[in-house]
């Protein structure tokens, strides 16, 4: 293939894509399809398989009694979606239902259920809430959608790249913070928008959550993480809908996804998946801390028998 | 890096990280002592070490020396599980310095007295960096066939084992080369592209200033 782009700039994917009048999906896949040296029917397979899996998560997350191991998450997902069943909900069945999937998925997750990280499993569930919404509500086909994953996961490539997509390296924002980045550039290209709309949504997003701490309490990936997932799937659509609308960027993409991984680099481990920080540190997170392992969270032996 | 590393993989949660990955890691392990696993000692470090409780890194280590994959069910009781094949577990936390926040030493012994030891890191989305077999300082993430030639630090052995490599039609898509001081023991880490032969490991075994070469099937 001849376009020529790299994993390392999304500026130049972008402008490739823009150069040579086809969608950002289309350029990825051909390329992929290269690199894998597979052709593009298998690699497009293979992403239907993902993407099938994620559909599948919404049922089962959004059962009244789902709970997980320890008991902190589950129920959540299915409280919104009742709430936007009945038309309760404040903002109606799209934003509401981008909500519950993103909840479900994540509840889901937490309870050892089978997910797909997207591109981890503690953000598995905004860039599958993000498009199964768009395609619930634009009734748009499974192959699009299908299409806009590719484009979100060169997105994800690309801040892999230049940053991190772990919250023990990044904090939250390298995780969560990046899902939104890939799902704000599948939104913007279901939605018709152009390669330089989803540049400035992936742009906004990732400013959105410069500095978000990793502090999962108790040390699970629970709380505040499925709730964060919800948060996600909601700035994934505020991105793209100021992108879609015409809305600009005064810093590219580019130095913002730098801009993350010095953040993250200055995050103290405290506040980087160490559970030793932010609302893990609560008194209410060590009382559950030892609540769930049955001591207190100083001595840090939850005499469970993992080791023997 | 392609398009699946970041979608994917389908998995058993709560955590690519101390999850998935983790598995992988004890995948590298097993593969590595080829035989049944009889004792296995972990050490943890960093985030791996603060929370592995809850994450389940504990069951995903075990479940990879079991030779488990990452969407596994049975992840959940691998403990258990390791218990009824009669495998003794150790797991323990300390410092690995300048190590990866989600790092585990992996040491596993065999019913013959065999050991095998790696250091592996689990980079995110269930990616992983091995970069310590047997004491070896090497570099690889398990996605390709991997090499580990340990050999003589001397002009043209390069040269002769990619020549092997060559002459089977192997394609070379990573090389490192790491050694103490020149002249003494260097490692080779060698991730092959396509299928490789069975004897090639044998070929590379038998070149002279080889001391022992390894070969890793994709983790």
């Amino acid at each position: 293939m001849d376009i020529d782009f790299n994993y390392f700039s999304l500026a130049s994917l972008l402008n490739a894509a823009e150069q040579n009048g086809l969608a950002v999906s289309e350029l990825v896949l051909r390329q992929q399809a290269e690199q894998l040296e597979k052709s593009k029917d298998e690699v497009y397979c293979r992403m239907v398989k993902n993407y099938r899996v994620m559909g599948e998560c919404i049922q089962p997350g959004c059962r009244k009694d789902l709970h997980s191991t320890s008991g902190l998450t589950g129920g959540a997902a299915y409280k919104m979606k009742q709430a936007v069943d009945f038309g309760k909900n404040l903002t109606g069945p799209f934003f509401g239902g981008a909500l519950y999937r993103a909840l479900a998925i994540s509840e889901l997750n937490a309870s050892m259920g089978r997910i797909v990280a997207a591109p981890t499993a503690g953000s598995s569930g905004i860039l599958p809430a993000a498009v199964l919404t768009m395609q619930a509500e634009r009734k748009l086909s499974e192959r699009a959608c299908v299409m806009s994953l590719f484009t979100a996961s060169a997105v994800g490539m690309v801040i892999a790249n230049k940053a991190c997509l772990a919250g023990a390296e990044g904090g939250c924002q390298a995780e969560c913070g990046s899902a939104a980045a890939m799902a704000a550039a599948a939104v913007v290209e279901l939605a018709g928008g152009t390669p330089r709309m989803i540049g400035n949504a992936v742009a906004t997003a990732l400013a959105n959550v410069l500095g978000l701490v990793c502090d999962p309490v108790a040390g699970l990936v629970e709380i505040p993480c499925v709730k964060r997932n919800a948060m996600g799937v909601a700035n994934a659509f505020t991105s793209a809908e100021l992108a879609l609308a015409g809305v600009e960027n005064a810093i590219p993409v580019d130095e913002v996804i730098y801009a993350m991984k010095k953040v993250g680099e200055s995050l103290p481990a405290s506040l980087r998946e160490t559970a030793d920080g932010g609302l893990a540190a609560t008194p209410t997170a060590r009382k559950l801390y030892g609540k769930i392992f049955g001591k207190t969270a100083e001595t840090g032996c939850a005499d469970c028998g993992a080791c023997w | 890096m392609n398009v699946f590393d970041i979608l994917g993989p389908v998995m058993i949660g709560p955590s690519s990280s101390h999850t998935a990955g983790a598995v992988r890691i004890g995948l590298v392990a097993h593969a590595l002592l080829g035989t049944p696993a009889v004792r296995a000692e972990i050490l943890l470090h960093g985030s791996f070490a603060k929370t592995y409780k809850g994450h389940g890194t504990d069951k995903a280590l075990i479940a990879g020396i079991m030779g488990m994959e990452p969407d596994d069910v049975r992840i959940r009781e691998a403990p258990e599980l390791a218990r009824k094949s009669g495998i003794s577990v150790t797991i323990s936390t300390g410092e690995i310095e300048g190590a990866h926040p989600n790092t585990a030493r992996v040491t596993l012994t065999d019913a013959a007295g065999r050991t095998i030891s790696v250091v592996g890191s689990s980079v995110g989305g269930g990616n992983i960096l091995v970069s310590s077999v047997n004491g070896m300082d090497v570099s690889f993430t398990g996605q390709h066939t991997t090499l580990i030639v340990l050999h003589r630090d001397t002009p043209g052995i390069i040269a002769e084992v990619t020549e092997v490599l060559g002459e089977a039609g192997v394609n070379i898509c990573n090389f490192r080369l790491s050694r103490q001081k020149r002249g003494g023991e260097a490692v080779m880490t060698i991730e092959l592209e396509g299928k490789s032969k069975s004897n090639l490991n044998e070929k590379i075994r038998a070149l002279p200033n080889v001391y022992s070469s390894t070969m890793l099937p994709p983790i």
